[in-house]
């Protein structure tokens, strides 16, 4: 990761005058960078100052960018005003069936692409890639109708189950993962009588634990924020989802949007996935590196 | 060997046949979900294309009749117009900001982390929450960017998500907040490119654009080509910037095209799953195309380090 390119080699004098005119782009480099951070996180800051005013305070011009005084309450009511509980809940249980269903069938799956031998495989595997490539509103009609007739319409069905079959990123996110680990630990467990089932339980995913974690954050920040399944499954507001609920926040005509309110709840949606990414940052940038620079 | 062993035990079934049907068992779930969620509703979505189809009462079938309706539809040009022009200029725009930040933060700044963290930030908060937030960023009167505008620079911003004229650069800008996803892309990509070839060029005398040019370029080219690819297969999907922002309003200025493809086939007053359909495939060929097309061009432009070794 680390192999930067270095200005000032070891073991090689260089002219005073050159290695200060070295550091001229670099302070460039971080000023323009500090900018830009700036811009990043100001709307960050400004959600969350919204998300501690009045509604009388948020309509006034200049902005004040520290209310006075806080008013935290905006919480609490932006919470009971709709059932943002029962929102709450039924993301994380729509998410976390997910998550469950996307980091076992992923990495089995995964598992015959890197390690097995089967016929047609080349262009099995080239079919896999290929799907990447449909978009998803392509597909959106027929299973609308497809799970119309099973009777799934308004239950958390048709978000969960298709997930629960794989998806093509995930499974060649983990196939590139596999496909470094060593043979000599597959061919070891085979001499000592280990059948494919216990190779892929007892050595494979014992060592991919970095991969699967970003399985699962992937599959969670995806499916938290998803917005057009489930506003098309989902029929009444007890079964929505919290983004589904911030746009019916929205979708009052002839009140004034309450912002103060509307931030604080984005601000709570947003918030499991700013702490997962807190928390496990390195499988982040891992998954989208692996999936990105060896796609 | 275990295969000599396997072999005496099972006649029929070799050691290769054995392999063979356990990679069928461990890939069966994709296979299943393959038929089931992705080749039975392409093949359905090109039945029900060639019909009308109210979901009330059964699908008529008319032959080519929507793609006939589709050429003179003047609001389907128009999401067509909307999503090109917004892919057009997203698209390169956001290439070109994710890579200019990777490469100052190549530069071995203090603080790389840290940049690093803060510029990946709005990549894992999509959705709905980041489409409101703008809709209060962007707000012509309250909102922090026109007064950002009047504060620094004595300018009097626009309507933004209120004017025909404002509202798809609104979401365009809305965009650049994320290209920090991309970002990390590259920088990987840069700390890919081998040391060497710099030292070796800066010694033949190259200066810092040839450089760029003659070795950053191509070293990172199959990231370019990535991100272009996704890029544009993500911007021809925008929906939920029109359906929570915009309602494809100011005066059809954002009418996305799967906007209208939702609005057809799920929103409108009037569903016809038929001609939806029909659009939904216009849309498959249409990113199709441009992926073949992207793909086939990069033979000409993508350098692989590992191809020339063979």
């Amino acid at each position: 990761m680390d192999r930067h390119r270095d200005s000032g080699r070891p073991g090689r004098a260089i002219p005073r005058r050159r290695r200060y005119s070295a550091l001229i782009p670099k302070v460039l480099a971080l000023i323009v960078v500090s900018v830009g951070a700036l811009f990043i996180l100001a709307p960050v800051f400004w959600m969350l100052s919204t998300s501690l005013k009045t509604l009388n305070q948020t309509l006034t011009f200049p902005p004040a960018w520290i209310p006075s005084p806080l008013q935290f309450k905006n919480y609490p009511d932006a919470l009971t005003t709709l059932p943002f509980g029962t929102f709450a809940r039924n993301s994380v249980v729509v998410s976390l069936t997910i998550l469950i269903g996307e980091v076992a069938t992923n990495s089995f799956v995964a598992f015959g692409f890197a390690r097995l031998r089967g016929p047609g495989k080349r262009w099995i595997f080239i079919v896999l890639l290929s799907t990447m490539l449909i978009p998803f509103p392509v597909l959106v009609i027929p299973q609308y109708l497809l799970f119309k007739n099973l009777g799934w319409i308004d239950t958390f069905l048709p978000l969960i189950v298709p997930p629960w079959f794989g998806s093509a990123f995930l499974i060649f996110l983990v196939r590139q993962f596999y496909m470094t680990i060593p043979r000599e630990l597959d061919e070891a467990a085979e001499l000592d009588g280990c059948g494919y089932f216990s190779i892929y339980l007892r050595i494979i995913v014992p060592l991919s634990k970095p991969v699967l974690a970003s399985v699962a954050i992937f599959s969670f920040t995806y499916n938290w924020n998803d917005y057009l399944a489930p506003l098309i499954y989902l029929d009444s507001p007890e079964h929505f989802t919290l983004p589904l609920g911030l746009a019916s926040f929205l979708g009052r005509p002839g009140t004034v949007v309450p912002w103060h309110q509307l931030m604080a709840a984005s601000l709570v949606t947003v918030l499991p996935c700013v702490l997962l990414f807190f928390f496990a940052q390195r499988f982040f940038i891992q998954g989208i590196v692996v999936s990105g620079v060896k796609g | 060997m275990a295969r000599a062993a396997s072999q005496a035990r099972h006649p029929f079934l070799t050691r290769s046949r054995k392999e063979g049907l356990f990679f069928f068992i461990f890939i069966s779930p994709w296979i299943a979900g393959f038929l089931i969620f992705l080749a039975g509703p392409i093949i359905a979505s090109f039945y029900f294309s060639l019909t009308t189809y109210d979901v009330l009462n059964p699908p008529t079938f008319i032959g080519l009749q929507n793609y006939r309706d589709l050429t003179s539809d003047d609001l389907f040009w128009q999401s067509l117009r909307v999503t090109t022009e917004y892919s057009l200029i997203s698209v390169p725009l956001g290439i070109a900001f994710a890579l200019g930040l990777a490469i100052l933060l190549n530069l071995k700044i203090p603080f790389i982390a840290f940049f690093r963290t803060i510029y990946y930030l709005p990549s894992v908060i999509s959705g709905v929450a980041v489409a409101v937030l703008w809709m209060w960023i962007l707000n012509p009167a309250f909102g922090i960017l026109n007064w950002a505008l009047w504060n620094f620079l004595h300018i009097r911003g626009p309507q933004w998500l209120f004017s025909e004229q404002w509202a798809l650069p609104s979401l365009v800008l809305m965009s650049l907040w994320s290209v920090g996803g991309s970002m990390i892309l590259y920088l990987a990509g840069l700390q890919g490119v081998p040391t060497e070839l710099y030292e070796a060029a800066s010694l033949d005398g190259a200066h810092a654009v040839r450089r760029f040019w003659h070795i950053t370029l191509p070293g990172i080219s199959p990231v370019l080509l990535f991100t272009l690819i996704t890029g544009i297969i993500n911007s021809f999907q925008t929906f939920t910037q029109a359906s929570v922002m915009t309602q494809g309003g100011p005066h059809y200025a954002t009418f996305f095209y799967v906007y209208y493809l939702w609005q057809t086939a799920f929103g409108g007053s009037t569903i016809d799953m038929g001609y939806a359909s029909a659009m939904a495939w216009i849309l498959f060929v249409l990113v199709f195309l441009l992926t073949i097309v992207l793909l086939v061009s990069s033979r000409l432009w993508v350098y692989y380090e590992g191809a020339e070794r063979g």
